[in-house]
């Protein structure tokens, strides 16, 4: 019996069987269009809603919130947030279940649902993330805050959303540091502005006494460092900026400027010019221990550390050009990266490490653009009359640089700008700011 | 003892003859060639005089009409990102660029040029039915002689099918179609490997039944968080493209297909 059995067994294996190699198919392309997300305005029971419009004076919190995140999203590029008018489902009833035949009727791939709460003098917002193609919920959060902070969550929940559908970290809970200006260009008042990210909750950290130059944040983004012209005297300072407190930094008997923190935010790195040559100097905040990085009797400037603070890019004109300098953070090994035409400034280090931000000109132009840290694959993203200073949103993806307009015969038509630009070039857009501005710095995520 | 071994002796050589019979590297077929067609080249006049056909009118039109919805029922048109060179060229570096760009602008307007051929048809309506009628007939005996190849081709192209899989026009098809549908997720790490591999399982009419992630092990690996997002990204185009643009003939052949999406090709640029 048991070798009938085995026979049989023995038959099974050896019948044969008329199978297929299976097909492969590569797909090595596909699209950059931004991708249909519907932004459902967060909702809220009428209690909470009555209770948030008595403490912060907006009807519709849960609104105005998803306003916060379906801009953001726009701004990226990489989102086409669908019009509201559009959607066939109640917010509450989409955030506890979607018809997901509903949205995937209106194109949406991605939809966003939320609920808002006012529960002891707290905002409570909850939020989910739907893939509607999926039919799957595949990210839920929920914040308590004060209702202040309710511009805060919405750019916390677009970098959550970003984070999840695009692999990268997200830089909406972020604020800019710029130089505010006004006044005609001869007479021109600037003053040190801090914004959020996208243009709202403008504060003037200086009165506009002095000139102030290029500001930087600190890892913590408590602390500025900038150029100002106190008495007449181009010094590099330190802020505290909720404290207000400032302080020169080092007794240089000279002009410092270009300062910019190192990545532990210990030291701050930046250029003291003597008797018409300018060298790159650290000092140790709390050291106060001054060390020499160069000395060449060429200009050397805009020093700007990699990430890991292992490296120094910066720019000379050792070479008899303007051009790009890399080097070890203790000065030695220094290697020159451009060798392209005209002259290059303004090095910034990207926070992934990749790539260095750039200011270009040549034959009359200015270029904002980027190369690898060897100085090959340089791209140039943007071209202007005049246009500097770029600064890295801190996940490496946008760039945010200044752009002046020309002025006409009577001196009229000046002005300067924010722009920012992803690293594919095509994302160009306008950042709004309430006065003129220029010297932008991007600060790191507020909420990590 | 002599039964055993006879009983042992017959199953051996039954084994022996059923994999010869079965198994298919011992029975080797000849690779069936396919017949060698010689391609004639035909030299079409820079203005093709091809004859206006009512018929063709009306599928013309009944495809416009069809456009005309399918535009209607989308979405809000999404903007269309221009034509742009990855840097800003220099001024002296202009002039090559620009030559660059037009080659690669050179596949839609031929496409353009074929569109606007059809509607210069319309315009013509050149149709000679006596020259069409002498030249069919003309042609009758060479007709038949190419249909006769033509079958011959695609029954042994069939036979091969089998074997091989799609072929490149079923292939391209497909994966024009599936790149419409691929947004690519722009935050990856591009040193990564950045290949997902899925098997579909699906219906003659080419709806997804069943769709498989082959590494599925890396979603779950740590600081593999990017696959994921990937991963997500490919269904989500298979989702998107359903019915997928598989032939219309050989089901057997591909019931289940995999899908390799590499998006490094993309994101390095």
């Amino acid at each position: 019996m048991k070798k009938i059995r085995y026979l049989i067994l023995l038959l099974f294996i050896t019948i044969p069987t008329k199978s297929f190699s299976l097909i492969e198919v590569d797909i090595t392309r596909g699209n950059l269009n931004p991708l249909p997300v519907a932004v459902s305005p967060l909702s809220s029971d009428q209690q909470s809603k009555l209770a948030l419009e008595k403490e912060l004076k907006i009807h519709d919190l849960g609104s105005e919130i998803s306003k916060v995140v379906e801009n953001n999203l726009k701004q990226t590029g990489l989102f086409n947030p669908l019009n509201k008018d559009a959607f066939l489902q109640e917010p509450d009833i989409a955030h506890l279940k979607p018809r997901f035949e509903d949205w995937n009727l209106i194109k949406a791939q991605a939809l966003i649902t939320g609920k808002v709460n006012f529960q002891n003098n707290k905002l409570r917002v909850e939020f989910r993330l739907w893939d509607v193609l999926a039919g799957k919920e595949i990210l839920a959060l929920g914040f308590t805050t004060v209702p202040e902070n309710w511009r805060r969550v919405g750019h916390i929940i677009t970098d959550k959303v970003y984070q999840r559908l695009t692999g990268e970290k997200g830089y909406f809970d972020t604020r800019i540091i710029y130089v505010s200006e006004k006044g005609p260009k001869t007479k021109r008042i600037k003053k040190l502005a801090i914004m959020d990210q996208d243009g709202f909750n403008t504060k003037y950290l200086t009165l506009g006494n002095e000139l102030v130059l290029t500001p930087r944040f600190n890892p913590t983004n408590q602390m500025v460092t900038y150029l100002s012209y106190f008495r007449n005297l181009p010094r590099v300072y330190v802020l505290d900026i909720e404290t207000g407190i400032q302080e020169v930094v080092g007794d240089f008997p000279g002009m410092t400027f270009a300062p910019r923190f190192s990545p532990d935010g210990k030291k701050i790195i930046m250029s003291f010019a003597k008797d018409g040559n300018s060298d790159i100097f650290t000092m140790d905040l709390e050291s106060r221990i001054v060390e020499r990085i160069t000395n060449h009797p060429s200009i050397d400037t805009s020093p700007t550390y990699s990430p890991d603070g292992k490296y120094i890019s910066f720019n000379s004109d050792r070479s008899g050009y303007q051009q790009l300098y890399v080097m070890k953070s203790d000065g030695s090994n220094v290697k020159r990266i451009s060798y392209g035409k005209g002259l290059y400034a303004t090095p910034v280090w990207s926070p992934r490490g990749d790539l260095i931000a750039f200011t270009k000109l040549h034959k009359g132009k200015f270029y904002i653009g980027v190369m690898r840290i060897d100085g090959k694959g340089e791209r140039l993203l943007t071209e202007n009359y005049y246009q500097e200073a770029p600064s890295w949103s801190p996940n490496g993806r946008v760039i945010i640089f200044y752009r002046e307009t020309k002025s006409d015969d009577k001196g009229e038509g000046f002005s300067t700008k924010l722009w920012s630009i992803d690293l594919t070039g095509y994302n160009e857009r306008l950042v709004k700011t309430e006065t003129d501005a220029s010297d932008p710095s991007w600060s790191s995520l507020l909420s990590k | 003892m002599y039964k055993n071994i006879i009983a042992s002796s017959f199953f051996h050589l039954a084994l022996i003859v059923l994999a010869t019979l079965s198994l298919p590297f011992l029975a080797k077929k000849p690779i069936d060639l396919p017949p060698i067609i010689s391609v004639e080249f035909i030299q079409i006049t820079d203005k093709t005089n091809i004859p206006f056909a009512p018929k063709a009118k009306k599928i013309i039109e009944k495809i416009k009409k069809e456009q005309e919805k399918l535009l209607s029922e989308q979405a809000p048109p999404k903007k269309i990102k221009k034509e742009k060179p990855d840097a800003i060229p220099l001024p002296d570096q202009k002039s090559k660029k620009i030559k660059k760009i037009q080659e690669k602008k050179q596949n839609p307007e031929k496409i353009d040029d074929t569109i606007k051929q059809v509607s210069e048809f319309e315009k013509k309506e050149m149709f000679d039915p006596n020259t069409i009628a002498a030249l069919i007939d003309k042609s009758k005996e060479e007709m038949a002689e190419t249909t006769k190849k033509i079958n011959r081709v695609t029954q042994s192209q069939d036979k091969n099918m089998n074997i091989l899989g799609l072929t490149l026009s079923e292939e391209d098809a497909l994966k024009a179609q599936i790149f419409g549908c691929w947004s690519i997720p722009l935050g990856l790490p591009y040193n990564e490997n950045l290949l997902v591999r899925i098997k579909l399982k699906l219906k003659p009419n080419g709806l997804v039944i069943k769709t498989e992630i082959l590494d599925h092990v890396r979603m779950n690996k740590p600081g593999q968080g990017f696959y994921k997002v990937l991963a997500e990204s490919a269904l989500r185009a298979i989702q998107l493209c359903q019915p997928l643009r598989v032939p219309t003939t050989g089901y057997e052949r591909w019931k289940e297909l995999q899908l390799n999406f590499d998006a490094r090709e993309m994101l390095e640029g």
